[in-house]
């Protein structure tokens, strides 16, 4: 069990997940907007590292990543950053990035290093089942460390079976087939998708991402799974000036209809 | 084929499909129906119609007679500059749009470098009326802007791409992006054998007619079966591997690929991949690539903007790595020294990507009867431009 597998159990619905990008737009704010987050009622979070190839992003994470790149972000500072993340943050806290950055960190040095500074789990978009399966599952298992997959209104209903196995935390749900910032789909079929996915009653939590920014995207996402994931929307936020007061403002937003 | 893909879609370390989930259905309705389509007797039949009265094929090999006597031993030239548009980047384009056709897709994207790839696809897609866009790096549509106009002209949209180094790279991610929003009608016609398994695969082997023509024409021209040495310049290695293709087999035949070293390899302007690179994953693969030591994806450099990319193939990754072929690189003045050479010696002005393989002849030691192969890949009418600023003609 990890943090994440506790709030799994004692919180049904509703939760609500920040993504920011680590470095962005200051380098060494990583800590502080976690900290934030937690006052304002976030349930969890998601600490980008940036790459330079972001391929499942829109403008604005393209930006932020290459903002924190030209910070001077790199994985072996965030670890740095991160050893303090237990001091400050209790919530349960993802890392989200690209491969490559790890495979030259060295995957297994990775896990080991997210665990020790008290990271509960990964989101590596690219890193695909048949090489998590045969070449990294064990370093993820050993550490205790929950690998988060995606599913899209295009994964077939093996898959996801397939997927549900595999995890043992949650299940990230995109709400549309899209790169990030997009806008919400309300549509009919993302509709069909959300209600043949409940259906499935699958053993693991599902989280709905992309497009989430508002009380109402996060109020429509939170009928169809136990919670949302914001990314864009936050980014934004954090290119503003004292962005740090406004973070408590923003998650009530979220939280509360005007 | 001993050097050819597992099931997995790797070679030796090499390969697989690292893609986001957004592109598992896209990725996986190809590599499913991609060896089967190609071998319908009605998709070949097809293709080599094309391939014969379209795009001109068989290309000639050409027994270059002064250059022969220069360097000492049988230079032969696979000539795909006299293809239709140019390069022998229509071969593939011609074999994924009727792959896209059966598979029933309604449009079609595609990134491109020099723009080669990206008038091949533009033309293909009129050929067949089928909505075209092109993504290309900011900075290559100013120096390769004739192309720009020429993929205009034949219907294509071309869309800049601006997001980091905006240059093939760039247009790679931008298409890869375009691909994730629209996945069910979309096809993305990829210009090398780069990018998630099936794509290098099914490359190389739209690519491999270069080298089935080309064994058999030796043989005429010589009564040999096999040269003793096959070169061919390496961007993410299409005509490299096209050339290598029915030679890899043959162990006694010295395959030579030729990276850009732009203005040196040690001048941090380069992009000689195999000696800068190291392991890692570019575009769906799993290969060799310039990265720095965090894992950030270099922006690589050559004067020409079809090897003006940090990663190569995979399966090239994987010769490497064995020794089966050898890699080496030519800097920029050395491609366009060779490019003027083959314009005074050959009476053909070569792509500056081909020159690149050119500029090798100056470093190797053949033999008296050794029988060279070199791919010319393309024509250098796009590079006009830069000849000219350089020589000043
Ligand atoms: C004439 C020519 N040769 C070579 C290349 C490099 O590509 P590849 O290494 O895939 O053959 C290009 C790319 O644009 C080209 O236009």
């Amino acid at each position: 069990m990890n943090r994440l597998n506790h709030l799994f159990a004692a919180r049904k619905g509703n939760l609500l997940s920040i993504y920011y990008t680590a470095g962005y737009p200051e380098l060494n704010t990583t800590l502080d907007i976690a900290e934030a987050l937690e006052k304002a009622g976030a349930d969890f979070l998601e600490i980008g590292f940036p790459y330079s190839d972001p391929v499942a992003d829109g403008p604005t994470i393209q930006h932020s990543s290459q903002q924190a790149l030209d910070n001077g972000m790199t994985l072996n500072l965030l670890f740095e950053q991160l050893k303090n993340l237990r001091k400050r943050v209790t919530i349960p806290v993802l890392l989200m990035g690209y491969f490559n950055p790890i495979v030259q960190y060295g995957v297994e040095q990775f896990c080991k290093k997210a665990a020790e500074a008290g990271v509960d789990g990964v989101i590596v978009p690219d890193l695909p089942i048949y090489e998590y399966e045969t070449m990294y599952a064990g370093f993820f298992k050993s550490n205790n460390l929950s690998n988060i997959f995606l599913v899209t209104p295009q994964t077939s209903a093996d898959r996801i079976r397939k997927i549900d196995e595999l995890s043992n935390s949650f299940i990230y749900l995109l709400s549309s087939s899209s790169i990030t910032g997009g806008s919400l789909d309300v549509s009919d079929s993302i509709e069909n998708y959300y209600k043949r996915i409940k259906a499935m009653q699958l053993k693991n939590p599902a989280i709905i991402g992309f497009g989430i920014g508002d009380n109402a995207t996060f109020k429509k996402a939170c009928e169809y799974a136990d919670g949302a994931i914001v990314g864009s929307k936050f980014v934004k936020l954090l290119e503003s000036e004292n962005y740090l007061e406004k973070i408590n403002g923003f998650i009530h937003s979220i939280r509360t209809s005007l | 084929m001993k050097y050819g893909v597992n099931e997995h879609g790797y070679y030796g370390d090499f390969g697989g499909a690292y893609v986001p989930e957004m592109l598992y259905p896209n990725i996986e309705e190809l590599r499913q129906q991609y060896l089967k389509i190609i071998n319908e007797p009605d998709f070949k039949a097809e293709f080599d119609l094309l391939l014969k009265d379209y795009v001109g094929r068989p290309s000639p090999l050409y027994f270059a007679k002064r250059y022969s006597e220069k360097y000492g031993a049988n230079i032969f030239l696979k000539r795909e500059d006299l293809n239709h548009t140019g390069s022998h980047k229509i071969n593939n384009a011609i074999g994924q749009i009727l792959l896209a056709q059966r598979l029933g897709k309604k449009r079609i994207i595609a990134e491109t470098g020099a723009g080669q790839h990206g008038v091949a696809t533009a033309t293909v897609c009129a050929l067949k009326g089928i909505e075209c866009v092109v993504y290309m790096g900011e900075v290559d549509m100013e120096r390769q802007a004739p192309n720009v106009s020429r993929m205009k002209m034949l219907g294509a949209k071309v869309v800049p791409a601006r997001s980091g180094s905006k240059t093939l790279k760039d247009a790679t991610n931008e298409a890869l992006r375009d691909w994730i929003a629209n996945p069910v009608d979309t096809h993305y016609i990829i210009g090398s054998v780069v990018g998630p398994y099936p794509y290098p695969d099914m490359v190389a082997r739209f690519q491999s007619i270069i080298s089935f023509e080309a064994k058999k024409q030796l043989f005429e021209h010589t009564g040999k079966e096999l040269p003793e040495y096959v070169m061919a310049c390496v961007g993410g290695g299409s005509n490299a591997m096209g050339m290598f293709y029915h030679f890899l087999d043959d162990e006694s035949v010295k395959l030579i690929a030729v990276e850009a070293a732009g203005k040196g390899v040690n001048s941090g302007h380069s992009a000689a991949t195999t000696i800068l690179g190291r392991e890692g994953v570019l575009h769906g693969s799993r290969t060799i690539l310039m990265q720095t030591d965090d894992g950030q994806v270099v922006e690589p450099y050559s004067i020409s903007a079809g090897l003006d990319y940090p990663g190569i193939g995979p399966q090239h990754a994987h010769l490497y790595k064995i020794n089966r072929a050898q890699y080496t690189s030519v800097t920029d003045d050395e491609a366009l020294q060779a490019g003027l050479l083959c314009c005074q010696l050959e009476g053909i002005i070569p792509a500056i990507e081909s020159a690149h393989a050119l500029a090798q002849l100056e470093k190797m030691n053949f033999k008296k009867d050794d029988n060279v192969i070199i791919c010319l890949s393309g024509r250098g009418d796009k590079d006009l431009d830069t000849y000219i600023k350089y020589f000043n003609y």
